[in-house]
């Protein structure tokens, strides 16, 4: 990257986004609320926005196999920031986005990074976007994240949505917000975990409008100490069309879940299924690693961390 | 060597388990048989550590483990196929024998895939699957055995519970290989809950669980002509559950 990147940048870097140095091909690193180090290619062009902190990335058509990092990290404490970050995927592309958020709160003062993400998904369009949430750092300052995603997807697209929070962030509100046309197809795959006085809020509102639309919400969570999660979701069918969500969630300690689910059929043909199960570990999974020899907290730590892989 | 000595289990405000003595010496093959509820796996999960006796003495290798836990337990040797497989989200078949393994990395595909086709599994399918819902009980059955195969040398005595349950007539040969290679070829002492002729049929000793005590106990050649008798004369006496 340009910029010379100290300890702590690159640890957060490491956890959010895999990167361990420059990424190859197409990425923007924001720092501290500033640019950190960008890089266009023929087929993805970063630009500034004029008007609002953020960037436009317009995917080229037909652009396939590329990939493009937009790795967030805030190590000062007391910094606030919303960003806006618009994605125009051509028709046809089919391309990897990577972004996430680090921070490093070693102060009192509150970190937050709030961000809207909106996708336009061209026809036929492939899209995989990946995003973390990270949070370390002993100071008593908050460490808060609240993405908003808005996605629309054009006939025919796909966009399969991964993102994991596993513990330091002390309070996050997810939102996203899909619209989906004819055979389009919107995959979601969420996985929290939180501890210590931690809240989390997911609301996933998606539409479906056109024939032959497809969509899959599923979150895996796991809840310990005090901590809140609280899992909303929408889907509403107005089309022949398949919804399906899902939410998975352990609780542990004195935690607590809610899943507030809501499936809409306007049509006859709209298909729409949810699932919820809420519980704590079950007491023979423990059992049954203890008789392969393990501990009591050796098992709950694998049980928890193949529940969330 | 396993020493059972005077084992009492209450549950419910009555005796599952009364007055239950018995000797496993090392490098046997043992069947415990008895009609459904006749207390086999509270004996098994009993031997464990999974429930503590209400009375009574457990001895594994001339040390008293009966207020030892199931860990500890595991460690110095046993080892236990559950009758009803626990089911895991997450963890696929790969986490599940590689923790049984008890090596610190995973193992490899292919030495997964070693156990896997001892239990007659077509392995490579099974590798990355979850040990969860989605398998069959048959499959999940076949997995739980893999696990205990996979725990090797650390199983000075392992204990099976009713491992035929499930297990269709084609994998059933399997099955019979597997227990037939142990009893061979393995230092461990093996016990197999079972009410299958087959596993009754290689067996060295039987023992007869009925209504929660042991009804007779003895070599094979002698105990197996009275089966009949002893299963029609406790199952209808002895509140017995159908399950
Ligand atoms: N914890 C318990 N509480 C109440 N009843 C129990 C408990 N454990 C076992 N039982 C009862 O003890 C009897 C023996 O059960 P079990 O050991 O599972 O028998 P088997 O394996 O021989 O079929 C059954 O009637 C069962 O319902
Ligand atoms: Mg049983």
């Amino acid at each position: 990257m340009t910029k010379q990147l100290d300890g702590i940048t690159r640890n957060l870097l490491t956890a959010v986004a895999d990167l361990h140095d420059t990424p190859s091909g197409a990425y923007n690193l924001r720092l501290n609320g500033q640019s950190g180090g960008r890089r266009s290619t023929t087929n993805i062009q970063i630009t500034t926005k004029e008007d609002k902190p953020g960037i436009d990335v317009h995917i080229k058509p037909g652009t396939v196999n590329e990939s493009v990092h937009i790795p967030v990290v805030l190590s000062e404490s007391g910094l606030t920031e919303t960003v806006y970050n618009d994605f125009y995927i051509g028709e046809g592309a089919d391309v990897i986005i990577v972004a996430g958020c680090g921070i490093h709160n070693g102060g009192a003062d509150k970190a937050e990074h709030d961000g809207l993400h909106r996708f336009f998904v061209g026809r036929g369009a492939r899209v995989r976007y990946i995003e973390k949430h990270y949070g370390e750092g002993d100071g008593s300052g908050q460490r808060i994240m609240n993405p908003h995603t808005v996605a629309e997807l054009a006939p025919d697209s796909y966009l399969e949505m991964e993102t994991v929070q596993i513990k330091g962030v002390d309070s996050t509100i997810r939102r996203t917000d899909a619209i989906l046309q004819n055979g389009a197809t919107l995959v979601v795959k969420e996985k929290i975990m939180t501890h210590g006085n931690q809240l989390a809020e997911t609301h996933f509102n998606v539409e479906m409008n056109g024939a032959g639309a497809a969509c899959s919400v599923s979150s895996r969570s796991v809840a310990a100490g005090q901590s809140q999660q609280i899992f909303c979701s929408n889907i509403v069918g107005n089309a022949p069309c398949n919804g399906h969500s899902e939410c998975d969630g352990i609780i542990m300690d004195s935690a607590k879940i809610s899943a507030i689910p809501e499936i809409v059929a306007n049509h006859l043909d709209a298909s729409l299924i949810h699932e919820a199960a809420i519980g704590k570990i079950a007491g023979e999974q423990i059992l049954k690693l203890q008789t392969l020899g393990l501990t009591e907290a050796e098992a709950e730590a694998q049980i928890i961390s193949g529940f969330l892989k | 060597m396993l020493e059972l000595k005077n084992i009492y289990f209450q549950a419910a405000d009555r005796d599952i388990l009364h007055d239950v003595s018995l000797q496993i010496a090392d490098n046997r093959f043992v069947v415990i048989t008895g009609p459904n509820g006749s207390g086999k796996t509270t004996l098994a999960r009993l031997i464990m550590g999974i429930e503590k006796p209400s009375q009574g003495q457990i001895i594994f290798n001339g040390q008293d483990i009966t207020d030892l836990g199931i860990t500890e337990r595991a460690r110095l040797g046993l080892s236990f196929a559950f009758q009803q497989p626990v089911r895991f989200k997450g963890l696929t078949v790969t986490d599940l024998i590689s923790l049984a393994a008890g090596t610190d990395k995973k193992l490899s595909t292919a030495e997964v895939c070693e156990y896997l086709s001892e239990v007659g599994l077509c392995a490579r399918d099974y590798v990355n699957r979850e040990v969860d819902g989605k398998l069959s009980g048959g499959e999940l059955k076949r997995i739980e055995i893999a696990g205990l195969l996979a725990r090797g040398d650390q199983t000075k005595l392992a204990v099976f519970d009713e491992p035929e349950a499930g297990i269709d007539l084609w994998s059933f040969n399997n099955l019979i290989e597997v227990f037939t290679n142990l009893r061979t070829q393995s230092a461990a002492s093996i016990i197999v809950i079972s009410h299958q002729e087959r596993i009754l049929a290689i067996t060295d000793e039987l023992i007869v669980l009925s209504g929660g005590q042991i009804a007779s106990q003895g070599k094979r050649e002698t105990i197996l002509p009275q089966l009949i008798n002893i299963d029609y004369k406790y199952s209808c006496k002895g509140g017995a559950r159908n399950d």
